[in-house]
């Protein structure tokens, strides 16, 4: 049984690392500027806790087997336990821990404590059941007043925008795609018109919770062109799993072509 | 003093009427079987939901038999909709979290031998005591109420995070009644817990027979105590958020709403109220409840691990105090549930060293487990291999707790598979694990007869290998950025999983029907079991020195005396390999 333990232990260890190791399945690359750091900081999380699991694990099996019962009358080690060894492994355990959050905390001061460029551009999220729509504020760069009476998911004013009586929202620009020039920084203000929904882009390494009732503001720079997902993850009915819109980031460019043909349809 | 409170605790005599003894028995020990029985259907149920989630996951237009029958809605033909998918899936969550896990490993084993190892014939208040097992029966049967209600169970999830849960059935099917009815469960649920915590505060301090000093205490006391003290604080706060959901639901108010919400293009009525005032009264409840879950298991496992190695265990006050390491820890940690929510990011500082503290008792205790497998003298029993399992299970599981408890990695991580690994490796299998263990070690205490050990170790070793199965592919997908809480997998990059999908739930189909291995071993040695003696373990804690089943007030009338701590195995120059607790044999200093 000992030895069953050890086997099995060996296996379940060696074929784990092995999947994790070979990045069978593994994130996407990042295309973000936050991208290297959380990956850094994801892969030096795996390699210690990959250490300590193989140590754990084989250790566990090892005891199990070494520490049989032989049946050979002798009795176990009678012994209470040693206070050095547990002072060492308390230290040990404390400083690996604290130590590998702390070394990661500049990355989510980066993600929410640095200062939004002057020239970030503004767009609005909105998540609703089961879709997002992105308000763009258009030349004047101001959002227009929303008017909760005015929302229209039929006639497409998803915004409740008052396009007749509110100047500012005149050339407001809403889409279904996110649209956005690379390298460039951009800051979005989630919201949301219902239920709570997120807001998450894997190659961004960008995820945010849609909370109703707050609007919240998170940004960051792509440095990659392409299509890429946004999935919703916060359950919000029976419509989440497929709810999601496209981010595309294009060269300013491509960019400013797609907004013209985006202001065509409004 | 310790035993004029044991005499005042037991003045009602053994009931003869069937209604006295079985029904409404204020027996400790017919009440910890009440709870056990309570779990094992609940499990049986949670079980069947995650097979019928798994099934769907993997295919997602595979007609189910009797699928139909039971919500004609919910699944015509047998197809499951993502609705009803989302109504199982809550129920699952709901059903294993409460019903399962904060019942048998506490209310079940603890009502049963709590008492008993501290030397005491019942429980502080033995009345509560029923009424907590008749209030928590009664949360599960209008839990159970939601599957036949109209739309049916609630889509929301065990966690119900409103505005989805609080605006009525304009968010979704099932969000009408079935919602209500979830609080109402809920809320019940929490009132049994209640009043179980304050009977074993009560005992734990007061019932204490002559010699049992809190560090003779066996370290299943310890756990049950700190469980205990963790429910009392704890399951208050999930009563006041039910109450205010139930009151946003029915009573016109708006205290998790806010204005200005537009829900299947009705304009909501409420206004001024805040979705995260909900997460931070959920999870100031939900994070001490995983430790409810957990810490008797851990508690378990250590008097275990320390019978069948033959030695006492290794460092027995740092694994008391990291219990209540834990136990405190966890009040301060719940926010990393909630890093992406929207509440503030300094807070993430605060929640994640915290979380990342609490993983240091957890990691003593491992060590320690470690330590006392070292130098042992291995007897594979069936609740020793469940206990080794359990050290490996909750190896793995809180080692995932390592990434979850850093915001910045928080982004890749929140709301995928990795998170369901996680949660399922610690509590869906080191807990079960430990109920395991718990079983096949006290049965014969229980019911007086012996389980059928050959069977028990095929039990393990199918479970064992099958539980990796199933929630070690989860950590893979999830860090691919697979998302849970889907019904259907559509996104481009989520389809390629589903051959990692249909791998999970054959490990699921099979670990599943293995499990019938352990009920028919329950129910068959229950009546045609060898008949058990009273020490079949050669263990040292009080019950074991009593008859298997114990007489109705456990000690026969004597008063227990201890002399030595919980776990004295392997003494040198002792009469066998072992000295009880009760027992007066000299052990000498070493």
């Amino acid at each position: 049984m000992g030895l069953a333990f050890f086997v099995v232990l060996v296996l379940i260890t060696v074929i784990s690392v092995y999947i994790f190791g070979a990045h069978i399945w593994w994130p996407p690359h990042a295309i973000s500027t936050i991208g290297p750091s959380v990956d850094h900081q994801f892969n030096l999380t795996l390699i210690l806790t990959g250490v300590i699991f193989v140590c754990a694990q084989l250790g566990l099996g090892y005891f199990a087997w070494k520490y049989r019962d032989r049946k050979d009358g002798r009795k176990a080690t009678y012994s209470h336990g040693n206070n050095k060894l547990e002072a060492a492994w308390t230290i040990a355990a404390a400083v690996v821990f604290i130590g590998l959050n702390l070394l990661g905390y500049q990355i989510w001061a980066k993600m929410y404590f640095t200062p939004v460029p002057p020239d970030a551009l503004q767009i609005q999220v909105q998540g609703q059941q089961f879709a997002y729509y992105f308000r763009y504020p258009g030349p004047d760069g101001k959002f227009g007043p929303t008017h909760v009476d005015k929302v229209d998911d039929a006639t497409g004013n998803f915004f409740g925008l008052d396009r007749d009586h509110d100047p500012d929202s005149k050339d407001d620009i809403v889409t279904a795609t996110l649209g956005i020039p690379v390298n460039r920084p951009i800051q979005l203000l989630l919201r949301s018109k219902d239920v709570g929904h997120s807001f998450y882009v894997r190659e961004l390494r960008i995820h945010q919770d849609l909370v109703p009732g707050i609007e919240i503001p998170i940004h960051f720079t792509a440095t990659e062109t392409g299509r890429f997902e946004i999935v919703c993850t916060q359950l919000c009915g029976l419509g989440h799993y497929k709810m999601r819109a496209f981010l595309q980031v294009m060269t300013e460019e491509d960019y400013e072509k797609w907004l013209q043909g985006q202001v065509a349809a409004q | 003093m310790a035993e004029a409170h044991a005499e005042a605790a037991h003045q009602h005599h053994a009931p003869t009427k069937f209604i006295w003894k079985y029904i409404f028995s204020l027996d400790h020990k017919v009440i910890g079987k009440q709870y056990y029985f309570l779990a094992l259907f609940s499990v049986v149920v949670g079980m069947i939901l995650s097979w019928l989630m798994r099934i769907h996951l993997g295919w997602e237009k595979a007609a189910i038999p009797g699928l139909s029958a039971l919500s004609p809605n919910g699944a015509p033909g047998g197809v499951m909709t993502p609705e009803y998918y989302l109504s199982l899936m809550t129920l699952h969550g709901t059903i294993m979290v409460f019903f399962v896990l904060t019942t048998a490993p506490q209310s079940g084993f603890g009502n049963f031998f709590l008492p008993i190892q501290i030397g005491a014939e019942d429980m502080a208040f033995p009345r509560l005591n029923m009424l907590s097992f008749w209030t928590t029966f009664v949360g599960l049967l209008v839990l159970l109420a939601t599957f036949f209600v109209a739309d049916g169970p609630p889509l929301s999830g065990w966690t119900s995070y409103p505005p989805l849960s609080a605006v009525g059935s304009a968010s979704g099917p099932g969000e009408g009644l079935g919602q209500t009815l979830w609080v109402i469960s809920i809320a019940i649920f929490c009132v049994g817990s209640l009043l179980g915590a304050i009977n074993f505060i009560a005992t734990t301090l007061d019932l204490r027979t002559k010699g049992m000093k809190l560090m003779r205490l066996p370290l299943t006391c310890w756990a049950w105590f700190v469980t205990a003290v963790l429910g009392l604080l704890s399951f208050a706060v999930l009563f006041g958020a039910c109450a205010l959901l139930l009151l946003d639901r029915v009573g016109g108010t708006s205290f998790f709403i806010p204005g200005g919400l537009i829900v299947s293009d009705k304009i909501m009525p409420h206004s001024g109220g805040s979705p995260l005032l909900y997460q931070h009264l959920f999870w100031f409840f939900g994070h001490p409840e995983v430790y409810i879950a957990i810490l008797p298991g851990m508690g378990v496992t250590s008097h275990i691990i320390s019978c069948f190695a033959r030695k006492p265990i290794f460092g027995y006050r740092a694994m008391a105090y990291s219990l209540m390491a834990i136990g405190f820890l966890s009040f301060t940690v719940w926010g990393h549930h909630m890093f992406l929510s929207g509440m503030s990011p300094y807070s993430a500082f605060s929640f994640s060293l915290f979380t990342m503290a609490i993983g240091v008792p957890s990691a003593i205790k491992t060590f320690n487990w470690l330590g006392t497998l070292w130098g042992g003298k291995i007897r594979f029993t069936s609740a020793m291999l469940f206990s080794i399992g359990f050290v490996s299970l909750f190896v793995t599981g809180g080692l995932s707790g390592i990434f979850l408890a850093q915001p910045q990695l928080d982004p890749m991580l929140h709301a995928t598979y990795f998170v369901v690994a996680h949660f399922h490796m610690v509590m869906g299998v080191a807990a079960i694990f430990g109920m395991f263990a718990g079983t096949y070690f006290w049965f014969p205490k229980m019911f007086g007869r012996m389980m059928n050990e050959t069977w028990g170790k095929v039990h393990f070793w199918t479970t064992f290998v099958g539980v990796y199965c199933i929630f070690m592919p989860m950590h893979f997908i999830g860090i691919e950025g697979a998302v849970r809480r889907y019904s259907t997998w559509t996104d481009n990059y989520l389809i390629p999983m589903i051959p990692v999908h249909r791998f999970m739930t054959v490990a699921a189909l099979f670990t599943g029907a293995v499990q019938f291995i352990f009920l028919i071993n329950v129910f068959w040695s229950m009546f045609k079991g060898e008949k058990a003696t009273e020490n079949p373990w050669e263990a040292t804690s009080l019950e074991w020195s009593i008859p298997s089943p114990p007489p109705f007030d456990n000690f026969a009338g004597v008063h227990p005396v201890v002399y030595h701590g919980p776990y004295e195995y392997g003494v040198p120059g002792a009469e066998k390999d072992y000295v009880m607790q009760g027992s007066p044999e000299k052990i000498a200093a070493t």
